[in-house]
């Protein structure tokens, strides 16, 4: 079903360990790119402080149960989110939606169906 | 039916105002109104502080600076001396005739200096060193004299012969008896004292007794008795202590003490059962105290039993300790050994200037008293060992030998050792404040009092607070983050030394992770002030916060502000419309900020470049307003204008907020200089607040509004412009090298070893050799900077970043929308993320 996907951006337009927003399906996505090289898309919108601002948030790492996590802080209150899930880990009740993701011949192809 | 009762209080000095608050306090002004009666001109101030007001004025001495109590039921009358007491009638007269019923009195009317006997004292230039009228009228007098003499080489006496030297005159202490400080200090250690207060140029006469005062309508020199030769002084201050002033008493019968003071019984309670007496002016079982601690003591006790409580006071610890003119004197417990069968430990290096002498009991198992001076560091173990009952250690010359010999025995205080003896707090009630919650020694002595008068236990203080800590296994962990290991000023010095310039390299050789939003920003404010290059530069951004990131300050929508820096908060017409026109342009919302300067908000990230494009064109640049570095330099007009001004402040304000602007430090920072003492610029309220003199400018650092306002404190007196640019220099490079992530100013100056003093050795004497290293990182900083919006606007590789998306850049965040209130926009915040179609979707979990 690769006709899901809609290109946002070559990988190269990411700075390593930052995010962009994206309009995909009508929806602002954040796309993240890690240390490690992987990319990540969750909904751009912060629950807590109901503003469009994810993808500008602080990407880093933190230790959950011995395992390192990759995250984002919301540049507006800093609650932490996992790239990976959604998930907040400030707050386990809070989830944001992740997208698929893949990166084909250096571009970033997002499906934001959800 | 209750009826209200009325309290007087003849007196409003520093154990009057206690008695007041410690009345509000315990809940006496349920029952009781009290009306409070001062003579001097302002309401109480610190007086053992007296001789700090040449350098800070009356305003910081101030113990109740708003004038009045937060108490409705408590009424202050100032200027006005009690004249009479009718004690049949439960009446006092005031000055001007008002009479006031009362059903309790409690007088508070301290003391007053002693002047002998002696011909001359009724000259012109003939002094007391009391209240800040006295010090007004010497600081007069010496500027048309050339030198001063102090009688009296007490405490006191030696304060007021520093004052005279600190007003440039050529000093001469004279003293009756064979050494200075006879109540403290014995002849070895007078002797000390002698030889490091010749060092600072002053000359003392010892077994001196003052015959006359010479000349002619005017000072012109002393006699002494059996002494040929007069000494030629301009002006002399009587410093030969005190007396109790008790006159009101003994007018209105009461029995006062063979020594004078009105004799009180243990609750303080005159021989009059409806008057009670406080503080100096009081004699408890006929013995006056000359000291604040005691007083205070006397105002709890009277308190008590107004309440009905059956407290007592029980005569009072006269320990002292304190720093006279650099030189640290400490006395405690039975300093001069008149206990029967006493030993003596001491120790005099002559070299040095240290004498220390402990009293320790015939059986050499318990210490009795002692005297420190030179190096009084250890007063803070040794006095509530005094009493507190505990066995002295196998070795106890360790106590006082120098450190280098090795750790120093291990003592631990019960619980019941009084640490603070102005406030009579033990170490059990520190503790107990620590468990209570308090997380820092500064949280204990704001709960408890300890250390807040004198200071001398500050130390004592916060040792308890961090053993206690180490006791239950807390330890204050300073670490930045799950990242590092380090505090910031440690990631700093390793930052410095090994010369890193990237998040990368420091985290692979000093931490584990990838970091969080915590250690990155405070990574790249720290390669800021080291490298001074744009804060965007080399992929620099991903460290930082947003509003770094992007330049603004973020707001509740995800738009941002957009403020032009406005330096001292002076502006062209010209200037103000080219402002409104691009506010009106791009419908921003505009307010004028705290620091004098225009904030325009509701700007949407993508078009911060057209809006600082078209600002940089009209020749704004930056205001940082969105970094964790210098914001603005508030002033007042100043001499230019203000027919009150002595000194250009507006001016000065704008030379240092170009001086400093850009520089990146651990929080944001904030000045201000005032041009005169009317201080409009509120500048003591800033991390750096300046406020002119006839002479120069004083510098005040460590102030803040915020939460936890706090005040600045003098840094240095009467600077030059020169001389305060290089103390600021410093200071500010300082702070920004050491401080911890988010810690202003005014909490750093706390959390400094040695405080305020300390850094000021540092800053203004430059006591570690840093100063010309600190001067030169900040000349780096000055010539290295840039505008930061200027260089973004002009660099096209930096402005790809700002879209609303990266794959849809004409689109505008639908997210973002405003309402309209008072005639211009403002954020209108939606149910959940608002599709570019215009539906909303819901997002579960979401608070």
């Amino acid at each position: 079903m690769t006709s899901a996907y809609t290109t946002v951006c070559a990988l190269a337009d990411i700075h390593v360990e930052s995010g962009v927003a994206a309009l995909v399906e009508g929806r602002a996505v954040a796309v993240f790119r890690t240390y490690a090289g992987d990319v990540f898309a969750l909904s751009n919108y912060d629950p807590f402080s109901r503003a469009s601002v994810l993808a500008r948030g602080i990407v880093g790492t933190r230790t959950v149960e011995g395992r390192t996590v990759d995250v984002v802080a919301s540049p507006m209150h800093k609650q932490a989110f996992d790239l990976r899930t959604g998930r907040c880990l400030d707050d386990p009740s809070v989830r944001v939606p992740t997208y698929d993701v893949v990166v084909a011949d250096g571009m970033i192809l997002v499906d934001a169906r959800g | 039916m209750h009826t209200r009762k009325r309290l007087v209080v003849a007196g409003h000095g520093m154990v009057g105002h206690r008695f007041v608050q410690a009345a509000i306090e315990r809940g006496l002004t349920e029952t009781h109104d009290i009306v409070v009666i001062g003579e001097e001109p302002r309401p109480a101030y610190d007086r053992v502080g007296l001789t700090s007001w040449f350098e800070v004025g009356s305003a910081e001495l101030s113990l109740l600076p708003s004038g009045e109590y937060d108490d409705p039921r408590v009424r202050l009358i100032l200027g006005t001396p009690v004249t009479a007491v009718d004690r049949d009638a439960c009446t006092v007269t005031l000055a001007g005739g008002a009479v006031l019923d009362y059903d309790e009195l409690v007088l508070a009317t301290g003391a007053a200096p002693f002047v002998p006997p002696v011909p001359g004292t009724d000259l012109r230039n003939v002094f007391v060193y009391r209240t800040i009228e006295d010090l007004e009228a010497i600081a007069a007098a010496a500027r048309t004299a050339c030198s001063g003499a102090v009688i009296g080489g007490g405490l006191l006496g030696l304060e007021a012969a520093n004052a005279l030297r600190g007003l440039g005159l050529e000093t001469h202490v004279v003293e009756m008896n064979p050494r200075l400080m006879s109540v403290q200090v014995d002849e070895a250690g007078g002797r000390v004292l002698g030889r490091h207060i010749e060092g600072l140029g002053i000359t003392i006469h010892t077994d001196r007794a003052t015959e006359a005062i010479l000349g002619d309508g005017r000072c012109a020199g002393l006699r002494f008795r059996g002494v040929e030769e007069p000494l030629p002084v301009d002006l002399v201050v009587f410093s030969a202590g005190i007396r109790p002033r008790d006159g009101l008493a003994r007018a209105a019968g009461l029995e006062v003490a063979e020594r004078g003071g009105v004799l009180v019984d243990e609750q303080c309670r005159s021989s009059d059962p409806h008057v009670w007496a406080i503080g100096e002016c009081a004699a408890p079982a006929g013995r006056m105290y000359g000291l604040v601690a005691p007083g205070y003591a006397m105002a709890e006790v009277v308190v008590d039993a107004l309440l009905g409580g059956a407290g007592r006071f029980e005569g009072a610890d006269m320990s002292t300790k304190l720093k006279l003119m650099g030189v640290d004197v400490a006395s405690f417990g039975d300093a001069f050994g008149t206990t029967p069968d006493c030993l003596e430990l001491v120790f005099n290096d002559a070299v040095a200037g240290v004498y220390k002498k402990l009293v320790i009991s015939a059986d050499g198992r318990r210490l009795l008293g002692g005297i420190l001076v030179g190096d009084a560091s250890a007063y803070g173990v040794l006095r509530p060992m005094v009493g507190a009952g505990i066995e002295l250690p196998a070795n106890p010359e360790e106590l006082i030998l120098p450190a280098a010999s090795g750790n120093g025995p291990q003592l631990t205080l019960p619980a019941d050792a009084q640490v603070c003896s102005c406030n009579n707090v033990t170490k059990g009630e520190i503790e107990a404040a620590v468990d209570a919650g308090c997380h820092s020694a500064a949280e204990v002595t704001e709960a408890t009092r300890a250390g807040a008068t004198c200071g001398s236990c500050k130390v004592q203080v916060k040792k308890i607070v961090e053993d206690h800590f180490a006791a239950q296994g807390r330890t204050v962990d300073r670490s930045l983050c799950e990242h590092f290991r380090l505090t910031r000023a440690e990631l700093f010095d390793v930052v410095l030394v090994h010369g890193y310039r990237s998040f990368d390299e420091i985290v692979a050789a000093h931490g584990t992770g990838r970091g969080c939003d915590v250690c990155k920003p405070t990574v790249a404010s720290i390669l800021a002030s080291q490298l001074s290059g744009h804060v965007l530069a080399e992929g620099r951004h991903t460290l930082q916060d947003t509003n770094d990131a992007y330049l603004g300050n973020l707001q509740k929508n995800g738009t941002y502000s957009v403020v032009p820096r406005i330096p001292g908060g002076e502006i062209t017409p010209e200037g103000l419309i080219a402002i409104g026109e691009v506010a009106r342009e791009f419908g921003l919302y505009t307010k004028i900020t705290g620091g004098q300067r225009i904030d325009l908000l509701g700007a949407r990230m993508e078009q911060l470049p057209a809006i600082w494009r078209r600002l940089v064109d009209a020749g704004f640049e930056s205001g940082h307003a969105y970094g964790k570095s210098l914001r603005t330099v508030k002033s007042c007009v100043g001499s230019t204008w203000c027919r009150y001004g002595v000194q250009d402040s507006v001016g000065l304000a704008i030379e240092l907020e170009l001086r400093y602007r850009g520089l990146r430090s651990p929080h944001k920072l904030k000045g201000g200089v005032s041009g005169c003492a009317r201080e409009c610029a509120e500048a003591r309220g800033k991390d750096f607040g300046i406020i002119a003199t006839e002479r120069g400018w004083n510098l005040y650092v460590g102030g803040n509004g915020g939460a936890v306002p706090a005040h600045a404190r003098l840094l240095a007196g009467d600077l030059s412009t020169e001389e305060l640019i290089r103390c600021l220099d410093r200071f500010l490079m300082y702070y920004i090298r050491t401080a911890d992530r988010l810690q202003r100013t005014s909490a750093w100056l706390d959390a400094v070893e040695g405080g305020l003093d300390r850094v000021r050795e540092i800053v203004v004497d430059d006591a570690l050799g840093l100063g010309a290293e600190l001067e030169r990182a900040m000349a780096r900083h000055i010539d290295s900077y840039v505008d930061e919006w200027r260089a973004t606007v002009e660099d096209p590789e930096k402005l790809r970043r700002f879209v609303s998306f990266v794959n849809a850049p004409e689109v505008p965040d639908p997210n973002i929308s405003f309402g309209v209130a008072r005639g211009q926009i403002v954020p209108a915040v939606p149910d959940g993320p608002v599709l570019v179609s215009g539906a909303v979707i819901p997002v579960g979990g979401a608070r």
